[in-house]
């Protein structure tokens, strides 16, 4: 379990004159949950962005599966294997549940305009099988009995699942999470995290921001801490919480 | 699309297609001015259900649609008239059209989707504009459109010894020309339909509604947003082109001054007030925005010719200020429009395999 | 005559008035990010109420400079209850709708201010009055009028004016501060309801007296003025850089000068008989017998320059040439 799926080397971000990023290197190891942690504004949702094709970033360069990972676009990233969710879900509202997950076999499917008008045999073949993808992964996170309720009707507990399967619809080698936990009660913080885990029983490499540093500590097999732009730790949960930078970084700003 | 019908669907279906194909001859009854009438509403018909895949689906405000309907036109114009001398057959011209027209949507759109949706509505506002002014002027120093006076004589449809502008009779009916193109019509708009409720519940459709719904969460899930709105403007575009093709057919000349700013908002207002995005709602909005004049000339004129001895308000000016109110107040109370989509229904009735 | 300078003269009138225009643009541009559709419209009620006024009082006993003074005292008001009625009617309740919704909105609103001037003021334009005489001065070989010199100096004085208003007033500042971000301004105790509707009024207040202008130039008003005019001066926006005050400026009158340059040249450059020996023979030849000529686009094409300044500033420059990014935003 020591093959590296994504390595960032020396990413910088500015946004006008504030240096968003500074000098990050960071890498992900295949199968593993890898957290990413700091306080607010340390930069993790830019780096993010930056993964995930969002932002163009100003310096360094990603190697996804060995190879340069073109962050052009989004679009790019997600066929490169890098799926995500954001941290203010957004989900297809006026689409059903269902939609949302079909949506993302977008990119590993094929079937074109003329494929559609005809409905030639490739094409309902294809669509069989996206709809067959889209209600097994709607069972796998646990929304099934939600399938045809409109995306904006679902319980908020529900919106982050079906985001998730959303992402895991474009076959991701990994699949990065932006404050899964945020806004969520115990109990449904409790549902994510096994959902989490299953994702890591099944091989899947996450990538996980988050708040909840109780959640980030229990589950991830290595963690990295940004502050202003910069990381300052890397390493598995136990050696990280006991790194003095990171206690004052923490410590630091919420002791007062 | 029968397959999952109830049978009390079906003699619905089956009612409706009876009544459509006899309604030109109870029209014909009333003159046939009304089947000329109704074969415009079917050509607004289909210039709303083309529009409405760039509005309604992708979400992309397209305030220049005329444009390519004028396009259609003078192809079919320009291939089809003594002013080249160019008669080429129909069937021929419609697909040349709708592919001149798909091109224009696709090189227009290109340099502005990646910029946000109301620069794309300005630009198309422009583009209708431009191409207006490019129909007005081509006359020097060659004569490409001749100019304002527009092109005359235009090819009626033919097939085989089967003339769209004269009447024959058969079995005691009589199919004036109107009537042959009304025939036509119904069944471009029928391949019309099908069309788009088959991109609608595909893997282009899906990828639309998507990019409508939240653009940056389209691209995160895997889409390339440029390409599939490119088609949609295409798709949209070339359907008007099509349109456009049978208009200069049915109407046998085309000018500039068919293919104004105010056509290209009523077409809005249709997809609009019938509702963004819904096949069905949009048909109506059409049909009911298409038959406002003649309403308007039958009620409004003679109730002000009645109470005010005179003529105050122009049906034509009352008819734009109708289409402006349509859009303010649609869009205030019932945003999506009065026969909304109703995806939920669907996905419960429509279960594909 | 000087044919350059004279287009130039020309060029900085009609892009003076752009350029106010595309102020109304760019400042409610500035804090909606939307832009507001029905502004053209506006500044053709703007030109209508003033000729009407005018063209009322034009047989009165009252002096011609109190009578454009009355007139430009009537639009002006009347412009900036349509700006308000604007924002209230097709922005404001639409403010958390989707983006599509308040551009159809506008779009409804400029068809119905468009058709209720006809229903008034008749499918005719309206002319502008002789009031007063129009001095015309020769410079270096061209022609500049007094109209033209009041076009020019007016919308200089707004430009500064405005300019004023929004770098040095408190207002000013609190419109800045909503343009740069509407929740911390908010926070920071400016009512942003005021901050937008003050900046469609302002807007509609500028439209009124380019309305004004732009009518007694070409002599008259018409009902159907405001689109193209608008569509001219939303193009000077975006070449300055919409959403940025001195770019409207800029943008205006460049575009104005482009404009005139190029609708003064073009059928000289695209008169094909005067390309080096393509007069020689053949086809060509015959069509250039006798000094004839061949002009593929003629002045004609006046208002597709716009729109092509338009549509090259998108695809290289999208930010314009003073202005910031304003591609989606993640």
């Amino acid at each position: 379990m020591t093959e590296v799926l994504l390595e960032a080397r020396n990413i910088g971000k500015k946004f006008g004159g504030v240096q968003a990023l500074k000098d990050v290197s960071l890498t992900i190891r295949r199968g593993e949950i890898y957290g990413l942690i700091g306080p607010n504004g340390a930069g993790k949702t830019t780096l993010f962005n930056v993964f995930t094709g969002l932002y163009p970033r100003d310096d360094g360069e990603v190697l996804f599966g060995g190879k340069a990972l073109s962050l052009e676009s989004p679009h790019t990233v997600a066929a490169a294997g890098i799926a995500r969710t954001f941290q203010n879900i957004r989900l297809f509202g006026n689409m059903t549940a269902r939609e949302n997950v079909m949506v993302g076999r977008h990119v590993r499917t094929r079937a074109g305009v003329f494929g559609a008008i005809l409905r030639t045999r490739a094409e309902r073949a294809e669509e069989a099988a996206i709809r067959r993808r889209a209600d097994e992964l709607l069972h796998y996170v646990g929304i099934d009995d939600r399938a045809d309720a409109l995306a904006r009707n679902l319980s908020y507990g529900d919106q982050r699942r079906l985001e998730i399967a959303r992402a895991l619809a474009t076959d991701p080698q990994l699949l990065a999470l932006d404050e899964p936990a945020a806004g969520m009660n115990a109990t449904e913080t409790a549902g994510l995290r096994q959902l989490i885990e299953g994702l890591r029983k099944d091989g899947l490499t996450v990538l996980l921001i988050e708040h909840d540093v109780k959640l980030v500590m229990g589950l991830c097999d290595r963690v990295a801490v940004l502050e202003y732009g910069e990381k300052i730790a890397e390493d598995v949960p136990e050696v990280v919480r006991g790194n003095p930078k990171v206690i004052e970084a923490y410590l630091g700003t919420s002791a007062h | 699309m029968l397959a999952g019908m109830s049978a009390k669907e079906k003699a619905g279906l089956a009612a409706i297609a009876l009544a459509l194909i006899a309604l030109p001859f109870v029209l014909a009854m009333a003159g046939t001015a009304w089947v000329r009438i109704t074969n415009f509403a079917v050509l607004f018909v289909l210039l709303s259900l083309g529009l409405n895949i760039v509005v309604g689906f992708a979400g992309l405000l397209d305030l220049g649609y005329v444009a390519f309907f004028a396009v259609g036109a003078y192809v079919y114009a320009l291939l089809a008239s003594p002013h080249f001398g160019l008669h080429l057959p129909f069937w021929i011209i419609l697909p040349i059209g709708a592919a001149v027209a798909g091109i224009a949507g696709a090189v227009l759109g290109a340099p502005t989707l990646r910029l946000r949706g109301d620069y794309l509505a300005i630009v198309t506002l422009g583009f209708g504009e431009i191409v207006r002014i490019f129909m007005n002027n081509l006359s020097t120093p060659v004569n490409i459109t001749n100019g304002p006076k527009g092109i005359n004589r235009i090819d009626p449809f033919q097939i085989g010894p089967l003339n769209f502008s004269a009447s024959d009779s058969l079995g005691g009916l009589i199919f004036s020309g109107p009537i042959k193109y009304y025939y036509f019509l119904l069944l471009v708009l029928l391949a019309v339909i099908v069309i788009n409720r088959r991109l609608q519940d595909s893997r282009i459709g899906r990828a639309w509604v998507a990019i409508r719904e939240d653009e940056i969460a389209a691209k995160a899930a895997g889409i390339n947003t440029r390409n599939i709105k490119l088609l949609a403007f295409a798709m949209g575009a070339s359907f008007g082109g099509i349109a456009g093709g049978m208009f200069a057919a049915i109407q046998g000349f085309v000018s500039p001054e068919s293919f104004i700013l105010n056509e290209s908002i009523m077409i809005l207002a249709m997809v609009v007030l019938g509702g963004m995005g819904n096949i069905w709602g949009v048909i109506a909005g059409a049909v009911l925005l298409s038959f406002m004049p003649e309403l308007l000339r039958y009620t409004v004129e003679p109730a002000q010719k009645m109470l005010f001895g005179k003529m105050l308000v122009d049906p034509e000016v009352l008819r734009m200020l109708i289409f402006g109110f349509a859009l303010v107040l649609t869009m205030r109370f019932r945003p999506a429009g009065l026969w909304p989509e109703t995806r939920h229904k669907r996905e419960l009735i429509e279960n594909r395999s | 005559m000087d044919i350059l300078l004279q287009q130039i003269i020309n060029g900085l009138t009609t892009g003076s008035v752009y350029a106010v225009v595309a102020l109304g643009y760019t400042m409610v541009y500035g804090v909606i990010q939307l832009i507001n559709f029905a502004h053209g419209e506006v500044v053709m009620i703007g030109a209508m109420v003033a000729f009407a006024v005018i063209a009322a009082l034009a047989g009165s006993a009252l002096p011609p400079g109190a009578i454009l003074l009355a007139g430009v005292l009537a639009a002006v008001p009347a412009c900036m209850a349509i700006g308000y009625g604007l924002e209230r009617i097709a922005y404001r309740p639409l403010r958390h709708a989707p983006r599509l919704a308040p551009l159809i909105t506008a779009i409804g609103m400029s068809i119905i201010l468009q058709h209720l001037a006809l229903l008034i003021w008749g499918r005719n334009p309206l002319a502008f009055p002789q009031l007063i005489d129009n001095p015309s001065f020769a410079i270096g070989g061209a022609a500049i009028s007094g109209v033209q010199i009041a076009i020019i100096l007016l919308s200089m004085v707004m430009m500064a004016g405005l300019s004023w208003f929004v770098y040095r007033t408190r207002f000013g500042i609190a419109i800045r501060a909503t343009a740069e971000n509407v929740h911390v301004a908010s926070l920071m105790g400016v009512n942003a309801d005021r901050v937008i509707a003050a900046t469609f009024v302002i807007g509609a207040a500028l439209g009124a007296m380019a309305g004004v202008m732009y009518g007694t130039y070409y002599g008259i008003a018409h009902y159907t003025m405001g689109f193209i005019l608008g569509l001219k001066a939303f193009s000077a926006a975006v070449l300055g850089g919409i959403g940025n005050i001195p770019g409207a400026m800029v943008g205006g009158l460049l575009l104005g000068l482009v404009e005139a340059l190029g609708t003064g040249y073009i059928g000289e450059y695209t008169d094909l008989c005067r390309w080096p020996g393509a007069a020689d023979g053949g086809w060509m030849g015959e069509r250039c017998a006798d000094g004839a000529h061949f002009v593929l686009f003629g002045s004609n094409y006046q208002d597709v320059f716009a729109f092509l300044m338009l549509i090259l500033v998108l695809v290289f420059r999208p930010s314009g040439l003073l202005g910031e990014r304003v591609s989606e935003r993640a």
